[in-house]
């Protein structure tokens, strides 16, 4: 991927053994596929529910009439909002790991890298571990919010101590900040295994299954929730498009061209710790997604950020989507851990696009 | 649609029956008839939990039983009903797609996220708590009477439970007497690469002080939950008897390959091949076997 992120976005010139898809194709077939993912998704379910009786109940929900039928329960309380959990994920993921792979300027950068997925695991598992001992009554009265909401203070926690560690004289040093990621990542790794032997082997169990990921925990209050967080990231991230194509000739160089390099570093980190935090804590760790949609937009559309970005967005969003409805379908009535299946489904799509473009690898 | 999954024979082709009558329908019309149907037989159920679907059997309501989760391995006609998955990882929409009327478990269910839609959704959510005494059988007895809709069975049962708990709990105490000892007993489970032992607070704790033994790793240093095994700590606990799961020693491959294990070879319980293995959902799921469980486990810890 050297030649993406070295490069200059308005790269004419070079040789191509493909041609790119113009910016605007990729939206578009972007939009369409989370479209058709979407309508894919909303059929598919253990329990069945005829396609006809799913456009009834979307028109009975919008301009009234649900008559409370069972198949009108299950798609507005548990389907629908799994849908839309699974849209605000996908996207929020998928934009994250172009905003850190464009400011790190590194490849492999995902928004794990800054902390934020492993210090929600680390509170995640010791809200599991520990909460049951310390404060026993809280899970009955407040349910699973707990859980949710240390993940998130956790990943911002953890973040917030990588970021300050990055600080130097000049500045935010990303090399600093790539180091710190890797340093803090491994501390909370190793936080995880001491909880790991502490926990009991329902709480262990517990741990694996957040660990995976699952949409299950999508209700309307925790939908509506990510999704609007999801949405001010997404809106916030867009408009760091132009300068991550300044800071891609190198971070002097956006300086010289007018970026204000600091501001824009600081907002990234912010967007991706905001967004992956409310995403990770309501559904627990969804993996490749982040790393895969940015790669898979800059094969086919070339580096330029203001494609990249809302490209990695639609493309997560309609990976986490196929792949939940797989976990939902393939083993009913039970369901698989969705964290297997971002990678079963998207590590596969993503070789298929390298070898289909390994002149510009 | 993923109908046709090996394990789920009965719900696909409800499901097929529902989605054809569903597309070929109107609407709701040709609904109502089914449902007031359903509504006059006995409650559907799915269980959660090796003993509570035991206990299902044992009141003869099989036929109420829409699914099980993947503890449920007795009796073996058990393993035949639609699986839901492990009973902490359950899909809301895929345990109503077998349209149960209850969802039975215990307190270790969830996630809380999928009850809560599971009660949204009308289906009555029954957990029982598991504090590992007899009320906890008692119980399970009680509440899967309530919720098949057969109390009187239930009550029969109960009574007839109780009476084996009686005589097994006086054979118990007649033959610690006579032994004049209890025997120490060690809990291996030992289902992976790496065995763990029970301490306090557990189902094994439970039934080793029901049979007349000691748990020895409740004596000095006593802790609660699983912990893993060392060679050191057996050495000093220095067990009479081991106890583990027959799928524990299968696990290990077989009987030599379990004693050959490093950890213990200094016990006292190695010298003698002191073993005692009962099945696993027999020994710690706490069902309505457990009278005779602890029959056999008190007749087979003879101090020699």
């Amino acid at each position: 991927m050297t030649t993406s992120v070295a490069a200059a976005p308005n790269e004419t010139a070079r040789a191509e053994p493909h041609r790119r898809l113009q910016g605007k194709t990729v939206l578009w077939l972007g939009a369409a596929l989370v479209l058709i993912s979407l309508v894919t998704a909303s059929a598919q379910g253990a329990y069945a529910i005829a396609p006809l009786d799913i456009l009834k109940t979307l028109w009975a929900a919008l301009f009234g009439g649900l008559d409370g039928s069972p198949e009108q329960l299950v798609f507005m309380n548990i389907r629908l909002p799994r849908l839309l959990l699974g849209v605000a994920a996908g996207a929020g993921l998928g934009l994250s790991g172009a905003l850190m792979q464009g400011i790190f300027r590194n490849p492999l950068a995902d928004p794990g890298l800054i902390g934020v997925s492993s210090g929600a695991a680390l509170a995640a598992a010791a809200t599991i571990v520990l909460g049951s001992s310390y404060f026993p009554e809280l899970p009955r009265t407040i349910g699973s919010w707990p859980l949710v909401l240390m993940a998130f203070a956790g990943g911002m926690a953890v973040t917030l101590l990588i970021y300050m560690l990055s600080q130097s004289e000049g500045g935010t040093r990303i090399s600093l900040m790539l180091l710190a990621g890797i340093a803090i990542n491994a501390l909370a790794g190793a936080g995880l295994g001491y909880l790991n032997f502490l926990a009991t082997d329902e709480q262990l169990r517990n741990i694996q299954f957040w660990l995976l990921g699952s949409l299950g925990g999508g209700r309307w209050s925790a939908v509506l929730l990510v999704f609007s967080i999801v949405f001010v990231a997404i809106t916030a991230g867009l408009f760091c498009a132009r300068p991550l194509n300044a800071i891609a000739l190198g971070e002097a160089q956006a300086a010289l061209l007018g970026v204000d390099v600091e501001r824009i570093k600081r907002r990234i980190v912010l967007v991706t710790a905001m967004a992956v935090g409310a995403i990770t804590a309501t559904t627990g760790i969804i993996g490749f997604v982040g790393l895969l949609a940015p790669h898979c937009i800059r094969l086919v559309a070339g580096p330029d950020h203001r494609i990249v970005l809302p490209g990695s967005a639609m493309l997560g969003a309609a990976l986490v989507l196929l792949a939940d409805a797989v976990a939902r379908t393939i083993v009913q009535p039970a369901e698989l851990p969705l964290g297997v299946l971002t990678a079963f489904v998207g590590v596969p799509f993503f070789l298929l696009l390298l070898r289909q473009f390994k002149g510009r690898v | 649609m993923m109908k046709n999954t090996p394990h789920a024979p009965q719900p696909s082709s409800i499901n097929r029956r529902q989605l054809l009558a569903a597309a070929g329908a109107a609407s709701a019309s040709l609904w109502l008839p089914a449902h007031a149907q359903t509504s006059a037989k006995l409650p559907r159920l799915v269980t959660l939990g090796g003993a509570i679907t035991e206990v299902v059997y044992m009141l003869g309501a099989e036929g109420q039983l829409v699914g099980t989760d993947t503890t449920s391995l007795f009796p073996p006609a058990a393993l035949q009903t639609p699986k839901v998955g492990y009973m902490r990882a359950l899909s809301a929409e895929g345990l109503l797609s077998l349209k149960p009327d209850a969802v039975i478990g215990t307190t270790e269910a969830g996630p809380v996220v999928v009850l809560d839609q599971l009660r949204t959704a009308g289906v009555r959510v029954d957990l029982i708590e598991a504090d590992h005494t007899w009320a906890e059988i008692q119980r399970k007895v009680q509440v899967v009477g309530r919720a098949a809709a057969r109390v009187p069975q239930a009550q029969a049962l109960q009574a007839k439970l109780d009476a084996d708990w009686a005589a097994v709990q006086k054979e118990v105490a007649d033959a610690v007497k006579s032994r004049g000892r209890k025997p120490k007993v060690l809990f291996i489970l030992a289902h992976g690469a790496s065995p763990q032992v029970a301490g306090g607070k557990t189902a094994a704790d439970a039934m080793i002080n029901f049979a007349g033994g000691i748990n020895v790793m409740t004596v000095s240093n006593g802790f609660n939950g699983y912990r893993p095994m060392t060679a050191e700590a057996m050495a000093a606990a220095a067990p009479d008897f081991v106890l583990t799961s027959t799928q524990g020693v299968e696990a290990q491959g077989g009987l030599e390959k379990f004693w050959a294990r490093p950890e213990l070879a200094l016990t006292p319980a190695f010298k003698k091949r002191a073993l005692v293995q009962l099945d696993a959902l027999e020994l710690i799921g706490f069902g309505p076997r457990l009278p005779q469980t602890v029959r056999a486990l008190c007749q087979q810890m003879v101090l020699a």
